[in-house]
């Protein structure tokens, strides 16, 4: 009886940490969860796409380099406030506009990984699979690309990451998943929303960040045995 | 829709929108006061350890894991939680404590990288040279971590200019005000015209700092009087 009332007590408190808020919100929790993963996922991998052939069309056409390069960098100086704003217009008030306004920031950090990746592969590399006979599509698939698997996954990490952090901004629209019930709770005032909501959005950028490294070593097993040779 | 660009430059050119407490000059300045001011906060702190450290060659890890984490931490979780505490009455210090925090990182990590990657060969022959520790750093080190360095204070810049805005979501100034205050009225032009201004200002902080990158460079100036003496 008085530990019901002490739980029920740090709602009316208005506690910074509330376990009560936890149990009696869990599914609106995981519901704004669940929208913040989706968001984020479905805008990195839109962004990875995208970035691929704007990587591969500038190698290929190094004239491209600077228009591609300039622009990308252009779009990740727009705020990301303007740039749901001025999306608005175009999309409404979507999940679409969230993920768009994403992808064009993962744009920046993506392509250039992946040219930067790409770029360092050895021209001897490429000739001997030129020699063996392989075809330029077979070259990229089953040499430069695998070759380009560090660099590109240093890239998606750290676009995850961000793109974690920034799904909150949508919540100026309503599809900010974990951001709306910040943005909820700095309206009423309500700290253990605000609290839970904004460590949850650290903790989900830490678990993607852990399993893309988990998915890196995984996709390279070469670089580790290599690390394990040199430190032998 | 056509309406949209028409009605948006009318907006711009209403002299009413730009006058008063939450007109556009003032959330410029605001705008422009925090970020100025968040920035150079961030460099104080941020430059000089960043420099001591890349020059006694130690502290790697810490700069890319702080850099890391810092991408991780949503500025506008931090700035909501500010306005649960009674830093909510401090006027700018919660979006000034914000920006210097999301800052803090791409600077620490661009002025370290600048300095380790100084040859370290050119290192050693300066100290050859009978060069002590501090004239090393300030005659080799820096000039040479310059250009890294310059890349970081821009990108924190441009990317303080933009992050600012976000503050209007919790009630704070500056031209994100317009955003969301065109928002909750179903003002599209209002809205348009403040995410422009946002747009531009964070474009115009880019182009003055590579102006200014170009013309202070220390590598550029011995050039210049070098092939001026020739």
């Amino acid at each position: 009886m008085t530990g019901e009332r002490a739980a029920s007590g740090c709602l009316v408190a208005n506690d910074w940490i509330c376990g009560e808020y936890l149990r009696s919100r869990s599914g609106e929790l995981a519901d704004a969860t669940v929208q913040h993963v989706w968001i984020t996922a479905a805008s990195v991998l839109i962004g990875l796409a995208v970035a691929l052939p704007l990587a591969l069309l500038v190698r290929a056409r190094p004239r491209f380099a600077g228009p591609v390069l300039g622009l990308t960098t252009l779009l990740y100086t727009i705020p990301s406030l303007a740039m749901f704003s001025l999306l608005l217009p175009v999309f409404g008030l979507s999940a679409a506009l969230v993920v768009t306004g994403l992808v064009l920031y993962s744009l920046t950090i993506l392509v250039r990984n992946i040219l930067a990746g790409l770029q360092a592969v050895p021209d001897e590399v490429r000739e001997a699979a030129r020699g063996m006979g392989y075809g330029p599509l077979r070259l990229l698939c089953e040499v430069e690309l695998p070759l380009a698997l560090p660099a590109l996954m240093a890239g998606l990490r750290i676009a995850t990451v961000s793109t974690v952090a920034l799904t909150t901004v949508g919540a100026l629209v309503g599809k900010g998943g974990l951001g709306n019930l910040i943005d909820d709770g700095v309206q009423t005032t309500f700290k253990a929303q605000v609290l839970t909501a904004s460590v949850l959005c650290v903790l989900l950028a830490a678990v993607a960040d852990l399993l893309l490294l988990g998915a890196q070593r995984l996709l390279t097993p070469w670089a580790r045995a290599r690390s394990a040779e040199a430190g032998g | 829709m056509g309406g949209v660009p028409a009605d948006v430059w009318t907006w711009l050119t209403t002299a009413s929108n730009w006058s008063g407490p939450s007109g556009a000059w003032h959330r410029l300045a605001e705008h422009v006061y925090v970020s100025g001011v968040s920035l150079a906060v961030a460099c104080a702190i941020a430059l000089p350890v960043a420099l001591w450290l890349g020059h006694i060659g130690r502290g790697g890890a810490l700069a890319v894991n702080i850099s890391n984490a810092g991408r991780a931490i949503p500025v506008f979780a931090v700035l909501a939680l500010f306005m649960l505490t009674p830093l909510r009455s401090a006027g700018y210090l919660p979006t000034v404590i914000a920006l210097v925090l999301f800052a803090i990182p791409p600077l620490l990590t661009n002025a370290y990288t600048g300095m380790r990657e100084v040859d370290r060969s050119v290192v050693e022959a300066a100290r050859g040279m009978g060069m002590s520790g501090g004239q090393v750093f300030a005659r080799v080190e820096l000039p040479l971590a310059y250009p890294l360095l310059m890349t970081g204070i821009r990108s924190a810049a441009v990317q303080v200019v933009a992050t600012a805005t976000i503050a209007s979501m919790v009630g704070q100034g500056g031209l994100g005000r317009i955003i969301t205050a065109g928002f909750n009225t179903y003002d599209t032009p209002q809205v348009v015209a403040g995410a422009l201004l946002a747009a531009l200002l964070a474009l115009l902080v880019e182009a003055v700092l590579i102006a200014a990158d170009r013309l202070f460079s220390p590598l550029r100036r011995t050039a210049v009087r070098r092939s001026a003496a020739s």
